[in-house]
């Protein structure tokens, strides 16, 4: 091995490189057909230096010319989105299949079914090569330019009104406000009528205002990041805005790309661009994307390019794409692996040039991101309700009095002219007329209207303010929660959306993905068994790192991760290959560090001399145990398409890849066919066990299989995730027969896949056993507790992931999800009609053991209980049932199952299972989850948690709420959710109920004004009353109170069924408090009325006075009422409580200390007095008796659980556990 | 058992609390970020609410039955005169009688005591069917003009007596020009009981309500009068019979004080009332009144407070007496709903 040879990234036409680029034997399969003219200069032109013009030549002109056009706004422009969830599926899996090695790009998935399909004219878009100005002659395509900002400068404020009005209460304030403004109506004073809802929109106006110029501040830096593009021959740098749809674009490596666009050549002599998707699915491994034969060879500076793509509209399917180009009056296909997407970054490949075919709005990552809906809580939905209600209410009222106005008018027609109190006539002016007087009909108008007016407090705007603020405090006590902290990550709780913190109190199916959810997504090799022997660094592992650094031009290479080595294997490496345990140890990691598709990507690190090796590949698995290797000393340094370089404890080696078998789901294992060094061909196989121990050659090794087996048992016991290697030399013969069969089979134009795989099957035989590898995904912490204290909750836990079958099943099981007394369903389906027969058995099923369950708790034996049912149902079969009568069918058995896992899902087929609940039921769901994969889910949930992971920023930035650790979920949901459902549902109802009494007061009265609205309470307590006399208090309460310890909360996960029962906020609950409302408003309003009918001292009472009364008497026994039912009484509750009437008292007292009012000095008269004295406490007292009677009665006779939680906590539980009767009136209550 | 509950932090679930940020600095603020402040957190138990109930009880029937003994120690006397007022001739007529001003006004009644009075005694003259609460009368007025007089001219709310002969009327508006203007002169056995009409009202509003230097301007001069006129020499401030018309009543029925008698008025003393019926209540249907009232702690005559208090006491001690018997009957002491029970029944659902 030349020593001296640069060990930059892998590629095979490394110069120095003393090997041909090719593999002796790669010659041999190399594709036929497809490339039936090699260009004899393909080896120099690819071997010159990259031509990298700087962007000072001329041409710039021509983008300037079009830069104006090309910055669009919205993405209405682009065609309908067809987005069928069937189409990813089916792509994708396509796609998979298709990722075979190089020869792969002409594949047997995708490109057949590509090419089948042609694209009708009409539905196509039509693409010049390196011609953009052709290109968007006909077709009008979005710039590059992209906007996420809603507003400008000089839309906001229009349309920020327009969208804060979409709110129905606001429009009702404005109604109102506007209503006062008219002279005949002006009942309040101008400014206390506008004043709070301008205070309102304003704050509102500048939250959305900051927001969007931050989103314009991201959109201008990415509008402005440079690419570099062909401009009349040269590459030139442009910035990505400009860029237009047609134009060839180059990226080097580590480039973010700036649109979607089809590979035209790659600095891979064979087309492959090794791309890192995490922007856009979440999943960080490189994934291999292919140029075209075709286009490989043409440079295109040189003019080398010309064609024409023709391509499907734009959609939002990321995996799929289909399209055919046509070069030099030649026709070919081109599918999902032949594009390159918006947002992915460009590893392990030093340029690829392509052309933009969709650009801007239009490209996949923004159709994905579009539109996050925004989301109301369901309280509010539900208060809504109530809102309506109560404007019905306050309709009625209005129409009594407007009615009995018209009646009393009516009554007193003759009167009116001179009637002291009246005057109709106007005698001022010289010619009589009528004082302020519009006839019958109108004054009826008016009446109703300035009715409206005056009670408009029965729909409460200050709640809507208030809600605001408690959701505020109550997301800055969830941030500040240590006990949602992680430690780790060292992120606090994040709560990204306001206005759906008691949403967490009734959510009843949680959504989340596996890996990085409820795994760390990190995987770790933990022991093997070689031969029969265990080698287990869980019983001793070794804290001395021993290193095998591989040093490389005195550079030192060292793998990113440390792996746990065992000292007993260590040894057994040391003492080289010549025993028998030796070699069979060498061979079997080799076979890890060969037999996989991982390739070593070169990472510098600050320490000088210093670089880090880092593995990157589709299935963490292999990168487990890669790393592993290359801790015990077999670190993989170089992977090309021809061969690879492995660092034999420090003896650098190459082999050459002959050949390599992928995994697929039949054949369950995965082989590579090697030429080592010393010119022997291996194969290398790993997969399942089930799948490896039909293959092993059982004749000789008896023993060491039966000892296997008992090793691999013990792992899989322990959750660990096991691989079996094994190994079989090939000799000359069997590799040329191999090779032949092999050719022909990818040459075959029809059912390649299948011959391919028969030829897999035909040499993964007779193969000797190595050993067993075990891998630990470890589960994050405490996810098997936070599971079982969420099904404790009542809430159902359902697991999308998009992970093969096998693996959703043990983390299942390893995180509790699934338990051994489960019965489990499975539906793997690859038509409709195969869906929809499971499906009905499954229901069949289904219903067999819940009758066989149900008879059993009938038979007295409650040991066996209930068999719970696992629904485990995969992507391929969803594609058939999401979106078609079958969903129905679906979502009948999935509801009937205590777990449901889906395994294999596309982003949006989450999307669609989220939305098989939400919109079939009325129950909450939320979403949890850490990639872009699960952006859509997140969005489409109630609820939608992100999890802060390794895993890019997508998920949070997408959810709710996000947080570093899915425990956090109990205490968010149980504790957090519990409380903010509890104070929220209380205050809502609180602030009807406030409202309400204050209004019927006025109606009250008004009855003996004649019906003409006078308002004996002041207009300036009118106003203050919901804003300093009643709301601090109610935030207070409901930010602070607790109903409830955090203790006994997570002690008794069941009482999170408050929410699911709605306990807190009902429509009984509605009706009752208005009920007491009535009963409130009644006492106090007359209590005074007859106490002081007949009047004081100084004659009966003035309006000013007994307002003063009233005003004092509903602020007074409206915060006691709160008093009343406070839980939990802080420092902080007394201040507010007291401090408001207190304040109260201050306000009436300023008001009536102003000579210019009416009501000049009238509260001092009224306290002077016994009578206001002995008329509060009968007010207070006897309005309260009703509530306090029917409270204390449920809680004697029927406690709720949050009654019986609470008295536990206060007084212990140290006594006997006797069952009492009253007891299980509480539970009778909940079925 | 509303006994002081402190909880401590760590009871939450145990361990360190993860906050890195300088945790020393202030153990009460991360009890408030926990929200873990000290707490009182009362629990109803049977013994509370019975004591509640049964001492509110114990408390308002005493309350009730010394504001009874209150009300019925006052003495009053209504008479309404208005109907009795008026010629034979003009009872069909009314409104043509009182709108006469040729006519004399004069009236005499007589009064009997039926139990002692004792000074003072208040003279009120009560208004039924009378809205002085009505929107457009308590509207129509300016307050700041009371104050200022002529200085202030801003008096558009005075409509529809805002103005006269173009120019403006003080005191303006609707509740002034319909000042209620009947007197009444009272004597006992030929000699005359003097009435003391000084400070009728209230003493804020004469000193700081009403001007010292506002004198009546152009008051009553239009085409229609509505009531008593005012002696244009005397500041508004001294005008009390028009200050005490000016607070407004609350309700349409209303008494308005007039005057004190100061001396005691012994039982079936009869006493000889000249009225001067000048209102005119009868375009509208209203009716006037003439009380005397002597008055206790709580105001006039009025038994609603008593009885209001004696029926909620009743009802207090009815309900304490119905949750002890539930309690004893059906007795659920807090201790034996221990969270295991309800766990378990929980769980079995």
């Amino acid at each position: 091995m030349a020593s001296g040879r640069p060990l930059l990234l892998p590629s095979p036409k490394t110069p120095a490189s003393p090997y041909p680029p090719r593999p002796p034997f790669s010659d041999l399969p190399k594709p036929i057909s497809e490339q039936p003219n090699p260009n004899p200069n393909f080896n120099p032109s690819m071997d010159r230096p990259i031509p990298y013009s700087s962007s000072k030549r001329s041409g710039s002109s021509r983008s300037k010319a079009s830069s104006g056009r090309n910055s669009i706004e919205g993405s209405d422009s682009s065609g309908p989105i067809t987005t069928t969830v069937g189409n990813i599926a089916l792509a994708g899996s396509g796609f998979s299949s298709s990722n075979r090695r190089r020869y792969g790009s002409r594949g047997a998935g995708s490109e057949g079914l590509a090419s089948q399909r042609e694209i009708s004219d009409e539905d196509a878009r039509l693409i010049y090569i390196n011609d953009p100005e052709k290109t968007n002659e006909k077709f009008e395509f979005a710039g590059n330019s992209i906007r996420t900002a809603k507003y400008s400068v000089i839309t906001f404020l229009p349309r920020n009104l327009f969208e804060q009005f979409h709110r129905v209460a606001y429009i009702y304030f404005l109604v109102i406000a506007i209503l006062n403004q008219l002279p005949q109506l002006a009942v309040f004073g101008r400014g206390a009528s506008i004043l709070p809802l301008a205070f309102v929109l304003l704050v509102t106006a500048i939250k959305d205002g900051y927001e969007d110029w931050r989103r314009h501040r991201s959109d201008r830096i990415e509008n402005n990041r440079m690419a570099t593009v062909l401009v009349n021959g040269q590459f030139e740098s442009k910035k990505w805005k400009n860029i237009r749809v047609g134009e060839i674009i180059r990226v080097c490596a580590n480039d973010t790309l700036p649109c979607d666009m089809v590979l035209l050549s790659t600095s891979d002599p064979t087309g492959v661009a090794y791309v890192q998707t995490i922007n856009l699915d979440g999943e960080s491994n490189l994934k291999t994307r292919y140029a075209k034969q075709e286009t490989l060879s043409r440079m295109p500076e040189e003019g080398g390019i010309e064609g024409l793509i023709k391509l499907e509209q734009p959609n939002r399917n990321i995996y799929g794409f289909m399209a055919n180009m046509e070069i030099d009056g030649e026709r070919f296909s081109l599918g999902p692996s032949n594009i390159i997407l918006r947002g992915c970054e460009i590893k392990n490949t030093t340029w690829a040039v392509g052309v933009a075919v969709y650009t801007g709005q239009e490209t996949k990552v923004m159709l994905n991101s579009s539109g996050a809906p925004s989301k109301r809580s369901r309280l509010e939905t539900d208060m809504n309700r109530e809102i309506i209600l109560l404007s019905l209410f306050l309709i009625g009222l209005c129409s009594i009095v407007s009615t009995c106005a018209g009646i009393w008018l009516r009554h007193h027609k003759d009167e009116l002219n001179l009637l002291p109190y009246y005057r109709k006539r106007d005698f001022s002016e010289p010619e009589v007329g009528n004082y302020n007087y519009y006839g019958l009909g109108l004054e009826i108008l008016f009446t109703f209207l300035m009715s409206v007016i005056v009670f408009q407090i029965m729909i409460p705007i200050s709640l809507y303010i208030s809600m605001e603020l408690v959701r505020l405090g109550q997301a800055y006590f969830m941030i500040q929660d240590a006990k949602m902290f992680d430690e780790a990550s060292n992120s606090r709780f994040q709560c990204r959306a306001l206005n759906i913190n008691e949403d967490l109190g009734q959510i009843k199916y949680i959504f989340s993905d596996k890996t990085g959810t409820l795994t760390e997504n990190k995987m770790e090799f933990q022991c093997a068994s070689i031969q029969g022997v265990d080698y287990n660094s869980r019983k001793d592992p070794l804290d001395e790192q021993d290193d095998h650094p591989v040093i490389v031009e005195g550079q030192v290479l060292r793998p990113k991760m440390k792996v746990k080595t065992n000292l007993e294997l260590l040894n057994v490496l040391r003492s080289g290959k010549e025993s028998e345990e030796g070699h069979n140890v060498y061979d079997f990691f080799l076979a890890l560090a060969a037999c996989n598709t991982i390739v070593p990507i070169i990472v510098e690190t600050q320490e000088s001399g210093v670089r880090l090796i880092d593995y990157q590949g589709e299935s963490p698995d292999e990168q487990a145990l890669v790393y592993a290797a290359a801790a015990y000393g077999f670190v993989l340094i170089e992977r090309t398409s021809g061969h690879i370089v492995i660092d034999v404890r420090g003896d650098r080696q190459r082999f050459d890849v002959l050949g390599m078998h992928e995994f697929d789901s039949d054949r369950k294992r995965m082989s590579v066919i090697v030429g080592c060094p010393d010119k022997t061909v291996k194969l290398f196989v790993k997969g399942a066990d089930s799948s490896m121990f039909i293959v092993i050659d059982k004749s000789f090794y008896s023993d060491v299989i039966r000892a296997t087996e008992t090793h691999l048992h013990d792992y899989s016991s322990l959750g660990l995730r096991t691989l079996v290697v094994g190994m079989r030399k090939l000799s000359g013969l069997e590799f040329e027969e191999w090779q032949s069969a092999y050719e022909q089979a990818n040459n075959a134009l029809m059912g390649r896949a299948s011959l391919l795989r028969a030829i897999a099957v035909n040499v993964e035989s007779n193969i000797r056993l190595l050993g067993v590898s075990a891998i630990e995904d470890r589960l994050q912490q405490g996810v098997p507790e936070a599971i079982e204290s969420l099904r404790q909750a009542g809430i159902k836990v359902w697991v999308l992931t998009g992970d093969k079958q096998e693996t959703a099943i043990s983390i299942g099981y390893s995180c509790k999800l699934l338990t051994s007394e489960m019965t489990q369903i499975i539906i793997n389906s690859n038509s409709k009609e195969s869906c929809r027969k499971s499906l009905e058995d499954a229901k069949a099923m289904a219903k067999k053991i819940s009758a066989l369950s149900a008879s059993a708790i009938n038979n007295g034996d409650l040991g066996s209980g209930r068999v719970p049912l696992a629904l485990i149902i995969d992507g391929t079969s969803l594609v058939y049932i999401l979106e078609t009568e079958l969903e129905n069918e679906l979502f009948e058995l999935a509801t009937g199952c205590s777990v449901v896992l889906c395994c294999r899902v596309a982003p949006l087929q989450k999307a669609g299972i989220v939305a098989l609940i939400k919109n079939r039921t009325d129950d909450m769901t939320l979403a949890i989850g850490d990639g872009a994969n699960d952006v859509s889910m997140i969005q489409m949930a109630d609820v939608g948690v992100g999890i802060s992971g390794q895993e890019g920023r997508q998920a949070v930035m997408a959810s709710d709420f996000a947080m570093g650790q899915f425990r956090f979920l109990v205490p968010l949901l149980l504790v957090h959710g519990h409380w903010n459902y509890q104070r929220m549902g209380y205050m809502i109802l609180y602030n009807f109920y406030r409202n309400a009494a204050f209004v019927m007061i006025l109606f009250w009265y008004v009855l003996y004004t004649a019906f003409t609205l006078t308002t004996a309470i002041n207009e300036w307590s009118s106003v203050l009353y919901s804003v300093i006399y009643t709301s601090v208090p109610t935030i207070v309460v409901g930010v602070l109170e607790k109903d409830l310890t955090r203790r006994t909360l997570l002690k008794y996960p069941q009482l999170y069924g408050v929410g699911h029962r709605q306990e807190c906020y009902n429509s009984r609950l509605f009706w009752l408090t208005m009920a007491d409302t009535l009963w409130q408003s009644v006492v106090i309003f007359y209590v005074p009325y007859f106490a002081y009918r007949h009047g004081i001292r100084d004659g009966s009472i003035d309006v000013s006075s007994i307002g003063d009364v009233w005003t004092m008497a509903v602020v007074i026994l409206v915060n006691l009422h709160l008093a009343m039912d406070i839980i939990r009484w802080t420092w902080l509750t007394h201040a507010v409580l007291w401090g408001s009437i207190v304040a109260t008292c201050i306000c009436v007292i300023i008001i009536d200390a102003i000579p210019q009012l009416p009501g000049y000095w009238a509260i001092f008269h009224v306290v002077s007095s016994g009578l206001f004295w002995a008329s509060l406490l009968a007010i207070l007292v006897t309005a309260l008796i009703p509530r306090f009677v029917i409270k204390v009665f449920i809680q004697h006779i029927r406690p709720c659980d949050v009654q019986v939680a609470r008295e536990a906590e206060k007084f212990g539980n140290s006594s006997e556990s006797t069952a009492v009767d009253v007891e299980m009136n509480t539970i009778r209550r909940e079925r | 058992m509303m006994d002081m509950e402190v909880r401590s932090t760590s009871g939450a679930g145990g361990g360190t609390p993860p906050v890195p940020v300088n945790l020393r600095r202030s153990k009460a603020y991360y009890r408030f970020t926990q929200q873990n402040l000290p707490a009182c957190k009362p629990v109803l138990t049977p013994g509370w609410v019975i004591s509640i109930f049964l001492l509110t009880g114990v408390i308002f029937m005493p309350i009730g039955l010394i504001a009874l003994h209150a009300s019925q120690s006052v003495v009053e006397i209504v008479y309404r005169y208005d109907t009795e007022c008026i010629p034979e001739s003009f009872r069909s007529n009314k409104v043509a009688y009182i709108k006469d001003s040729s006519i004399s006004k004069n009236c005499n009644q007589t009064l009997k005591v039926q139990k002692h009075m004792k000074a003072p005694i208040h003279i009120y003259y009560q208004l039924d069917n009378y809205y002085q609460n009505h929107r457009r009368y308590v509207k129509s007025r300016s307050d700041r003009q009371l104050l200022h007089g002529l200085n202030y001219n801003a008096t558009s709310s005075c409509q529809p007596e805002e103005l006269n002969n173009e120019l403006p009327i003080v005191p303006c508006g609707l509740i002034a020009w319909s000042m209620f203007n009947d007197t009444y002169t009272f004597s006992r056995e030929t000699a005359e009981l003097k009435v003391n009409r000084k400070n009728i009202a209230w003493k804020s509003d004469r000193e700081h309500k009403f001007g010292k230097d506002v004198y009546p301007f152009n008051f009553q001069n239009g085409t229609l009068v509505g009531g008593g006129k005012l002696n244009p020499r005397v500041p508004l401030n001294e005008q009390e019979d028009l200050i005490v018309w000016m607070r407004t009543a609350a309700l349409p029925s209303f008494r308005k004080l007039y005057g004190r008698i100061e001396v005691d008025l012994e039982a079936d003393e009869f006493i000889a009332v000249k009225f001067v019926n000048n209102y005119n209540s009868y375009s509208f249907g209203g009716e006037k009144k003439l009380v005397l009232s002597t008055s206790s702690w709580l105001g006039g005559k009025n038994d609603f407070l008593g009885v209001a208090y004696i029926a909620v006491g009743c009802c207090c001690i009815f309900i304490s007496l119905l949750f002890t018997l539930l309690h004893v009957k059906n007795p659920r002491h807090e201790s034996e709903s221990s969270p295991q029970d309800s766990e378990i029944q929980m769980t079995t659902r």
